[in-house]
């Protein structure tokens, strides 16, 4: 039982440092440029990724060996999947509408674009692809992944805000530098490659 | 691209000069970054993302007079979703090794910012014959950028474009290219370059 317990800690970890999906798979990558300007902000996006992503990973991984694999239905696998992340999103949308309204103010356009955040797609992708046959060990991927955007997003966000204050290259301002952040960013995180399988 | 009366010419200088995907439109990053690591495999996801948003530009435009607004975005991703799905099809029976590379990205053009952007911005306002002109334009420049970034990291990763040797012999390959680091940094210089000569240029 603790070997167990163990076994989920390990992918838990690993997911969100070692094979994080923002630094190892580049999902994810459209919000973590363009929500990371303010570090509350980024906070919030990453809370509410974490929600989708959860809830989505789970009901994915449920409908997949509930109803189709059973079936034989797995070539309509990705309509199944973006109806439920579509569906999980709306669900953050109006809850955050009613309770933050200005949280959701600030948001504006990028909640919904949720939906056409890659690292959930991904994620249940992945929990596919990677044969997980286990509904506890799907649960904590998914959640281990949406913390996982929550650290790199606000990460980004910590040092973006200190950035304000240097003095960057007049055609290097925005995107440019943000990627080259980005890189260093993962530069360091692969220093981490290898430590978990 | 906000007036409603968008010509043939005005949809193919944005695609492929004013609002080139990636480069103006910082869109559709994750396919960008991640299949760059050699021309072959950005080649191939080009094609299919051209493929799929010609499709679904069409598509969208064919039903623009049906669509409720709260529900147009279900309606855009769920149209891609199929369309994604004939395509991952095809490359698993045809190009088995390919589909096998690109792996998980091919389902992923589904949330590819860009069509999902040009069906909300063009698709869904537009007669069928601009939105695929709209469609085919800025699917060549996504695929010209995939390929420029692919040709840069291949070159310095491995010495060779397409597999072909081009470099000399005491050329000494540079790994960090295949990496995520090689991906994020030189898409960084390349956007840091077109804002100069656009600059210069004013």
């Amino acid at each position: 039982m603790s070997d167990y317990i163990i076994g989920l800690l390990m992918g838990f970890i690993s997911i969100v440092i070692v094979n994080n999906l923002v630094f190892t798979k580049f999902l994810g990558t459209c919000p973590y440029l363009g929500v990371s300007g303010r570090l509350d902000m980024a906070f919030g996006m990453g809370m509410a990724v974490t929600f989708v992503i959860t809830l989505a990973g789970v009901l994915t991984w449920l409908i997949d060996h509930m109803i189709l694999i059973p079936n034989n239905l797995i070539i309509v696998q990705y309509i199944c999947y973006i109806l439920v992340i579509a569906g999980a999103v709306q669900l953050v949308e109006m809850y955050l509408r009613k309770f933050f309204p200005s949280l959701y103010e600030s948001f504006g356009i990028f909640l919904p674009l949720i939906t056409t955040n890659c690292a959930i797609l991904g994620l249940c992708i992945f929990l596919f692809v990677w044969n997980v046959n286990n509904f506890a060990e799907a649960a904590v991927l998914s959640f281990g992944a949406g913390i996982g955007f929550t650290l790199a997003i606000c990460i980004m966000a910590g040092i973006r805000e200190q950035l304000k204050f240097s003095d960057v290259p007049k055609s290097l301002e925005g995107a440019p530098i943000t990627l080259i952040t980005a890189g260093l960013l993962t530069l360091a995180f692969m220093g981490f490659a290898g430590m978990i399988k | 691209m906000s007036s409603n009366a968008m010509t043939v010419k005005d949809v193919v200088k944005a695609g492929l000069w004013t609002e080139i995907p990636v480069l103006r439109l910082i869109l559709g990053m994750c396919p960008t970054l991640a299949v760059t690591t050699a021309v072959k495999p950005a080649l191939t996801m080009g094609l299919s993302v051209m493929f799929v948003l010609i499709c679904s530009n069409i598509m969208v435009s064919l039903i623009r007079n049906l669509l409720k607004p709260h529900l147009r975005i279900l309606m855009f991703t769920l149209t891609i979703a199929t369309f994604v799905t004939i395509a991952d099809m095809f490359l698993k029976a045809f190009m088995p090794k390919m589909s096998e590379a690109l792996g998980p990205y091919v389902p992923l053009i589904i949330v590819n910012c860009i069509i999902i952007a040009r069906a909300e911005a063009c698709a869904s306002k537009c007669g069928i014959l601009v939105s695929a002109v709209d469609a085919i334009c800025m699917g060549i420049g996504f695929t010209v950028v995939l390929c420029i970034l692919a040709s840069i990291r291949e070159v310095l990763a491995t010495g060779t474009i397409l597999g072909i040797m081009v470099m000399p012999k005491s050329f000494v390959p540079l790994a960090a290219m295949q990496m995520p680091v090689g991906a994020f940094i030189t898409l960084g210089l390349i956007l840091g370059l077109v804002n100069f000569l656009t600059a210069k240029k004013a």
